[in-house]
């Protein structure tokens, strides 16, 4: 019995039509794409409201007191952080390996690096309570008497998250040029002008394309381990501390784990989400979905590995304070977020391993949004536990966050929501040029060679002077 | 004697590699490979391969980005460190080398990374004006050959390109 193995694209696509479906998704989504778009903006007008009562009031109105003086702000700052890794992973891991399959997918996982950086950066800002003296964060030589601590991690917050912010946003963007200048070709008024100044005067030369071929690789060399270094300096910002449950060794890896985790949940999410608004069905097909789970899984089950032998290094450990506060995870006040939490990032990753749900969307849709519901919890759990239960008996208090703490978080979601709808709206969210040559080398590798003609041009040789239309 | 540009749009790949491959084989008298210029949709390694070695130096910019980057930022900490000479250090150092370390890595990054893009900036050639040769078929489906030549091979250009299937051929006067 033979196997048949579905395409992960069917390379029969002709080239003029993949750029007349990416082209055409930027002018013409469902509906459903503007009524996400708007349920977004509703969001961050609420997160609006409450930072302004916030500001205005003081950091009171968010519950935070001492010993919780971080909370959700942090919860929410790790959460963004971490889901920033599935640019990482979907491009710079995933094309050093040469996994072509990531190629009509990697485009709007790179955008969803950018914005989530973009909104945890906002957290820091919104935690502070004193807006105005941002900049006493910066380190630049002076005399004004601030003194920033170079020995903090959180120091090392402002200068890996900034470092990471740029540099994906530089890889995104020269990953798109090559986009940009087919869109400079096909659009016409404001797009055009904006497509024309973006794309740099891209022209497709065999100069241009080695120097980019180059520059991707060499930007994806270094985004791999800058976005290691970013989430292991977030874990540091807890491991460097002696709080119980957050000295341990294992931090930085889990973390880590944890950022792909979330990041490649958000991918499936935001997959089946494009795929329906731009009916992107012929690129980003069930095969590739497939993939994406079973990485997701994996990834999953790293990550449950991690959680079990913190449990156990704890347990074994014993450690008083931090089993101590092990017990009252699994058992205490915020016992039903811990058991939440081991659900839907240990056991619901299990309905991946099932392929009959890995190709149904709507399964896909609500399992993803279940794995990141974890993903947050889990970040809730390294922060409240701690600071509820910590060495001193006599700061021992529960705490949950006030309407204005949540209005502030569940913006950040619209936040991050709108940047990426209006991004995806506006540039083209599936490579084209990256699409042609997955499809070119699939076909060429089927030793068909007919079908390695891109066109089925048959007309005589016409002789013209200067260029189109001029 | 004049010079002109000369392109060729070729349907696929294949013709425009053996095209290429012509001009290698000096088929037209008076053109080398090295007057070749290939636009194309996707990046194709055969097809520049067969016009020869032409090496990338953009790495060379990312290497001095990277020592610009973990020197400055040393010298950048210290700088703001060594301010801190008034400020109680409890015994520990003024400039703690292990915290440096972490933000050296990070600046290395930094700089690496913003030096890569401007050299592809510069080297690639982008921000300059587009020949009126560029096509913009080049950025949906095919291919162009563009060859600097003098006037008086312009006959013999025009015919190989048609032996192999040219779609189009355009010309423009080097001033």
């Amino acid at each position: 019995m033979t196997m048949v193995t579905e395409k992960d694209i069917n390379e029969q696509i002709a080239w003029a039509k993949i750029n007349t479906d990416v082209l055409k998704s930027m002018e013409n989504p469902r509906p459903a794409y503007w009524v996400t778009l708007a349920v977004c903006i509703a969001m961050v007008a609420c997160a609006v409201v409450a930072e302004y009562i916030q500001y205005t009031v003081g950091m009171g109105t968010a519950n935070l007191n001492n010993p919780h003086m971080w909370d959700m702000y942090i919860a929410a700052f790790v959460f963004w952080i971490g889901m920033s890794h599935s640019g990482t992973l979907l491009s710079a891991i995933l094309h050093l390996i040469h996994a072509d399959w990531r190629k009509p997918i990697y485009r709007f996982a790179e955008a969803m690096t950018t914005f989530s950086l973009m909104t945890a950066g906002i957290f820091p800002m919104i935690h502070l309570g004193r807006v105005w003296n941002l900049y006493w964060v910066l380190p630049y030589v002076s005399d004004r008497g601030i003194w920033p601590n170079f020995r903090s991690p959180l120091v090392w917050d402002a200068f890996a998250i900034t470092t990471y912010l740029t540099a994906s946003m530089l890889f995104l963007f020269v990953g798109m040029i090559p986009d940009l200048a087919i869109c400079r070709d096909n659009t016409t008024g404001w797009r055009k002008k904006l497509y024309t100044i973006l794309s740099l005067g891209w022209v497709g030369s065999d100069k241009q394309w080695r120097n980019f071929r180059k520059i991707y690789l060499l930007m994806a060399c270094f985004l791999i381990p800058l976005a290691v270094s970013v989430h292991s300096i977030v874990s540091a910002d807890f491991a460097m501390s002696i709080m119980p449950g957050w000295h341990i060794t294992t931090f930085p890896p889990y973390f880590v784990a944890g950022a792909l985790y979330s990041g490649c949940a958000a991918i499936i999410t935001l997959f089946i989400l494009l795929r329906y608004f731009f009916r992107f069905e012929d690129y980003m097909t069930l095969p590739i979905m497939e993939k994406t789970a079973k990485l997701t899984f994996a990834i999953a089950m790293v990550w449950t590995y991690l959680n079990l032998i913190e449990f156990a290094s704890v347990w074994y450990g014993h450690d008083i304070y931090n089993k101590e506060l092990l017990i009252a995870k699994a058992t205490g006040a915020y016992a039903w977020i811990f058991w939440t939490m081991l659900f839907c990032g240990s056991v619901l990753p299990f309905a991946l391993a099932f392929r009959k749900l890995r190709r149904h969307m709507p399964t896909m849709f609500v399992v993803s949004l279940f794995l990141n519901l974890g993903m947050f919890f889990e970040r809730w759990m390294i922060v409240a536990p701690t600071l509820s239960m910590s060495q001193e008996p006599h700061q021992w208090d529960i705490m949950y966050g006030s309407i204005v703490e949540w209005a502030i978080v569940f913006g950040s979601f619209g936040w991050f929501g709108m940047l990426f709808l209006i991004f995806v709206k506006v540039f083209p969210s599936v490579s084209m040029y990256e699409v042609k040559e997955m499809v070119f080398h699939r076909k060429r590798s089927l030793g068909e060679e007919d079908l390695v003609r891109m066109t089925d041009h048959a007309k005589p040789a016409t002789q013209t002077t200067g260029r189109e239309g001029t | 004697m004049s010079k002109k540009r000369m392109m060729g749009l070729f349907g696929d790949f294949e013709e425009a590699h053996d095209a290429i491959a012509d001009i290698r084989r000096n088929e037209v008298p008076g053109l080398t490979v090295d007057d070749v210029t290939m636009t194309s949709p996707i990046e194709h390694p055969d097809v520049e391969e067969v016009l020869g070695d032409r090496p990338v130096h953009l790495q060379k910019f990312t290497l001095f980005g990277a020592v610009f980057g973990v020197t400055f930022g040393f010298l950048f900490l210290a700088a703001a460190q060594a301010s801190f000479l008034v400020q109680p250090q409890g015994g520990k150092p003024i400039i703690p080398l292990p915290s440096n370390f972490v933000l050296m890595y990070e600046m290395l990054i930094f700089f690496a990374v913003w030096l890569t893009f401007f050299a592809f900036i510069f080297l690639s050639g982008l921000l300059r004006k587009r020949s009126a040769l560029y096509s913009e078929k080049v950025s949906l489906d095919q291919v162009a050959i563009i060859v600097e030549i003098d006037e008086s091979i312009g006959e013999s250009v025009k015919g190989l390109f048609e032996k192999h299937k040219v779609l189009e051929i355009r010309e423009e006067a080097i001033r």
